[in-house]
């Protein structure tokens, strides 16, 4: 049963046997030791186990990890490369974060925004992280610490 | 086992299944065939949740994100066919989409989040058949067909027999949906999509609406969420079509409506709920619809409830 697979994480090639029945976000945080993506909800709705893939953000609770296979996976750890970078500094300026655990989705999902839209209006910041639930903010220091990067 | 944020034990699938990824149609049909219990899948958004709960249990998972002619989306012949690999991000990032197609842009934006659009597919949406599914009213609207490959051959079913109750459709066994198919409507027309939750953004529906208003006075009415399967309101659409739309012509529709669809009470709403705003939605998608079909009204993907 068990499926060797090669893809790419954060920039480095990896070869690994995996059951079909494994999950992506299992994968990532008990073999390969990428913590940023947290299980939350377990089923989709809460972002908190954002990754991407080929760029595009997606819910690694609702990949298996042998789709994954010939991929591109970045977590939160393959954003920083050369220490914080400015979305995450701008966090931390604007106190966008309390408990923290729903920050490397909130990262992740406004990188993806940015790439595609350099000015986002309030509405659209909105919308692009309306996929990440956060239960301690309110969300306002999050969109502040995204329009004030942008502005 | 991982202990999750709230304290539960998270378990990782237990259930075990063999995977595929073949390179070819025919090559997924004879898995298909072979197989006693297959599972097919795209994104994923909804079948990795099935197996988690135990409400799926496949031997095999197909995966057919390999398959490179069911990822297009292409016009032909006055129509659109939508492949079966298509997401709804590809769908918000299509250019025919929003050239000739631009309801379908207003749907696609208010289906959950981002990361989910990125994943899920519109016929993963409509094989999945749950009343509460953004793309029904979309099918149900356009009159458009699903096409399934089988190892006899392709046929094409109506939208109108594709949905046979919650989560049933009209696959059978072996079959495979390739994609699904939306004739352009041959006059000049419009449209209006208003899904219905309790918050904008990353919720399912409570009531779901399409409304297409053609040139020639007609139209096409379309509900989701309010009975097991989509409601293409034809009562409706016989009272008004052709007639001059006055506020009492509407009000009349509006009481139509109540022999039209059977919403229940559910974690999301109540049924009454349900069908009071299924009327408020009704008249203010008119009025929607019919203002963009004289160039004017709310540009596409803006809410108007």
């Amino acid at each position: 049963m068990k499926k060797e697979i090669k893809f790419n994480l954060n920039g480095e090639a990896i070869t690994l046997e995996v059951n079909p029945n494994e999950v992506l976000l299992e994968v990532l945080r008990d073999r390969l030791g990428a913590k940023s993506p947290k299980c939350g909800c377990d089923k989709g709705d809460c972002g908190t186990c954002t990754v991407m893939i080929n760029g595009k953000t997606v819910r690694s609770c609702l990949v298996l990890a042998i789709e994954i296979d010939g991929q591109e996976v970045v977590t939160l750890e393959g954003l920083m490369d050369s220490g914080l970078t400015p979305l995450q500094k701008s966090f931390i300026e604007h106190n966008s974060f309390q408990c923290g655990f729903c920050a490397p989705g909130m990262i992740l999902s406004a990188t993806e925004l940015l790439a595609k839209n350099q000015k986002p209006k309030r509405e659209e910041i909105q919308e692009a992280l309306s996929g990440n639930l956060c239960r301690c903010t309110g969300y306002t220091p999050i969109i502040d610490a995204i329009t004030n990067l942008t502005k | 086992m991982e202990n999750n944020f709230f304290g539960e034990y998270k378990v990782p699938i237990i259930h075990k299944f063999d995977y595929l990824k073949p390179k070819s149609i025919d090559e997924a049909l004879t898995v298909l065939a072979q197989s006693k219990n297959p599972a097919i899948l795209a994104g994923g958004t909804d079948l990795v949740d099935m197996i988690k709960e135990n409400v799926v249990q496949p031997d095999v998972v197909v995966d057919i994100k390999g398959l490179d002619a069911l990822n297009q989306i292409k016009f032909e012949n006055d129509t659109l066919f939508i492949g079966a690999g298509v997401t709804f991000s590809d769908l918000i990032e299509s250019k025919i989409i929003k050239e000739k197609y631009p309801v379908i842009f207003e749907i696609a934006k208010t289906v959950a989040s981002v990361g989910i659009r990125n994943r899920a597919t519109v016929v993963g949406n409509i094989c999945s058949a749950l009343p509460c599914m953004d793309s029904g009213p979309l099918l149900s609207a356009y009159d458009a067909s699903v096409t399934i490959a089988g190892q006899k051959g392709t046929r094409n079913i109506p939208a109108a027999e594709w949905f046979i109750a919650p989560r049933k459709t009209a696959l059978q066994k072996g079959e495979l949906v390739t994609g699904v198919s939306l004739p352009y409507p041959k006059v000049k027309h419009a449209g209006c999509w208003i899904k219905l939750g309790r918050y904008t953004g990353e919720d399912l529906a409570q009531v779901n609406l399409l409304i297409l208003a053609m040139a020639d006075g007609t139209f096409r009415i379309s509900f989701g969420a309010v009975a097991p399967v989509p409601v293409r309101a034809k009562k409706i659409e016989k009272l008004i079509n052709g007639q001059a739309i006055t506020p009492s012509l509407i009000e009349k529709a509006k009481q139509l409506i109540e022999e039209e669809i059977k919403p229940i009470t559910d974690v999301r709403a109540t049924k009454e709920y349900r069908m009071h705003m299924a009327k408020v939605m009704f008249e203010r998608g008119m009025n929607a619809a019919i203002s963009r079909l004289n160039g004017c009204g709310p540009e596409y993907g803006t809410s108007v409830i």
